[in-house]
């Protein structure tokens, strides 16, 4: 028997008996971060292959929510500091071995593209915009003629940004549920996920919903093969992160996590997508909402659990 | 110069005098604290052991804190000593889920607090709080890089053990068995 017993009294709200410093701001931020960074990807990828008729819902349409989506997320994030009149020392220091200071410069970079993509597709929706003043026509103007560079650049930023997400938590050691380099490639899978559900829910073209729901299915496939070997791992690895893994077989989170994210968020509704592509009807909405709810079920359930496990000693 | 402490296990009574000396010296707000006493019981009836641990932030030399802030509020002082700037942070959490030891806790105030081997005190050429409290004392403070420091001598003669060696922090924190 081994009985470990704080006798001083130690009450640090927030860290006894459990650390529970990040609530429901991170999830969110992660989640919201995930989508705007699937959604981009998809609208420069298809821009730079010239795509955009064929598929104007993820190269003009979608990409319209994302200003509104990381300002959300982006808000998320400043609620969840506890120091906020402080916040601008964020941007005073590029440090590289700190995932939050990167991701920090990276939303700084990637959220005023957003900003000048969906100003560039306005248009599409309201055909009788006008900028108004001359200097917004002229930088619009500028904006068109380096379209393409643009979507380079928002291309790599997605992509950076959806496994920063991951990597967030996978950066600390002290944590052995999040200590996986596999939550990174598995943050921005997911969110590329969501940003194509995204787009099958905004569609209204049955070959842009068909493209999107075949990316999506192989999009589940990769996330289920990369929980599998998530669990794998940790099973095959030292103490603290086998009871990490413990966690989601059989303890407090086995349930939220193979119900919720597993089932509803992953194999249901890749189910549902494979009918819809052998042509039963399937009402769209339901698959693309589940890998939403998935989506954002993952973040909350990996970062609550995550919190929950630590090293012993 | 690498700041140090050591606690005698064998020694402590676990009063809790170091936990009080601590908040009394730094002003630390009611129900929070930087430093604990752990008691551990080992073994099954009646062979037991027990171990009494004063315990606070470890000071790692590879201090996963001071990697993971964005800001460089959690830095390097003298002696390895690892301190917050209160103006730099930003209380966004980083550092108090990145330390195996929970030694961090956000201040009422937002900025995020911890021990600070009462640097104030040290570079006065005095002990720690804690260490000039403890009323048996079983606690030596003192320069690593100095030999004839109490701290280097105790570890010289005493058996000793840092808290999870595995988790590749470099605690600083040494404790007597």
């Amino acid at each position: 028997m081994k009985e470990e017993i704080i006798v001083s009294g130690r009450m640090n709200p927030l860290i006894d008996p459990q650390l529970h410093i990040w609530h429901w701001q991170i999830p969110l931020y992660l989640f919201l971060g995930g989508l705007a960074a699937g959604i981009l990807f998809f609208a420069a990828l298809y821009y730079i292959l010239n795509k955009e008729d064929i598929y104007p819902t993820a190269v003009r349409f979608a990409p319209i929510f994302v200003p509104v989506i990381l300002v959300i997320g982006l808000l998320a994030l400043f609620i969840d500091l506890n120091h906020k009149p402080y916040f601008w020392q964020l941007y005073t220091t590029i440090r590289l071995e700190s995932p939050m200071s990167w991701g920090a410069w990276t939303l700084m970079a990637i959220t005023p593209l957003s900003f000048i993509w969906a100003a560039l597709h306005i248009k599409h929706i309201f055909p009788t915009w006008d900028w108004k003043f001359s200097w917004l026509k002229n930088f619009e103007a500028f904006c068109l003629k380096h379209k393409l560079n643009i979507a380079w650049i928002m291309l790599v930023f997605a992509v950076i940004l959806g496994i920063y997400t991951g990597v967030l938590f996978s950066a600390f050691n002290a944590r052995p549920l999040w200590n996986t380099s596999i939550l990174g490639p598995l943050f921005l899978v997911s969110g590329l996920s969501t940003g194509a559900a995204t787009i099958i829910l905004m569609s209204r073209s049955y070959e842009e919903r068909k493209l999107f729901a075949r990316i999506d299915l192989i999009l589940i496939g990769i996330e289920l093969f990369l929980i599998v070997h998530m669990f794998m791992g940790f099973l095959a690895s030292h103490q603290v992160q086998i009871d990490a893994a413990k966690l989601f077989l059989g303890g407090p989170y086995t349930a939220p996590f193979w119900i919720f994210v597993v089932t509803l968020g992953l194999i249901v509704p890749a189910i549902l997508e494979i009918l819809e592509l052998r042509k039963y009807k399937v009402p769209v909405i339901f698959p693309a909402i589940l890998v939403l709810f998935g989506g954002i079920m993952m973040r909350f359930i990996i970062a609550y659990a995550g919190q929950a496990s630590r090293w012993l000693y | 110069m690498r700041y140090a402490m050591a606690i005698d296990t064998k020694k402590c009574v676990g009063c809790s005098d170091c936990v009080v000396a601590c908040q009394t010296e730094n002003n630390v707000p009611i129900g929070y604290c930087r430093d604990w006493v752990v008691e551990v019981t080992d073994g099954t009836y009646p062979q037991l052991e027990l171990e009494n641990r004063s315990e606070r932030c470890n000071h790692c030399n590879n201090a996963p804190c001071v990697r993971c802030c964005p800001t460089g509020a959690s830095h390097f002082s003298d002696g390895g000593i690892v301190l917050v700037k209160e103006k730099r942070c930003i209380g966004c959490g980083a550092c108090i889920a990145s330390c195996p030891y929970d030694a961090r806790f956000p201040h009422p105030n937002g900025y995020v607090d911890k021990c600070t081997f009462c640097i104030h005190r040290v570079k006065n050429g005095l002990n720690p709080a804690c260490v000039e409290a403890c009323p048996t004392k079983c606690m030596y403070f003192g320069d690593l890089d100095d030999p004839k420091s109490d701290v280097s001598i105790v570890l010289k003669t005493r058996k000793w053990k840092t808290l999870i060696p595995e988790a590749g922090t470099g605690p600083e924190l040494y404790f007597l068995i």
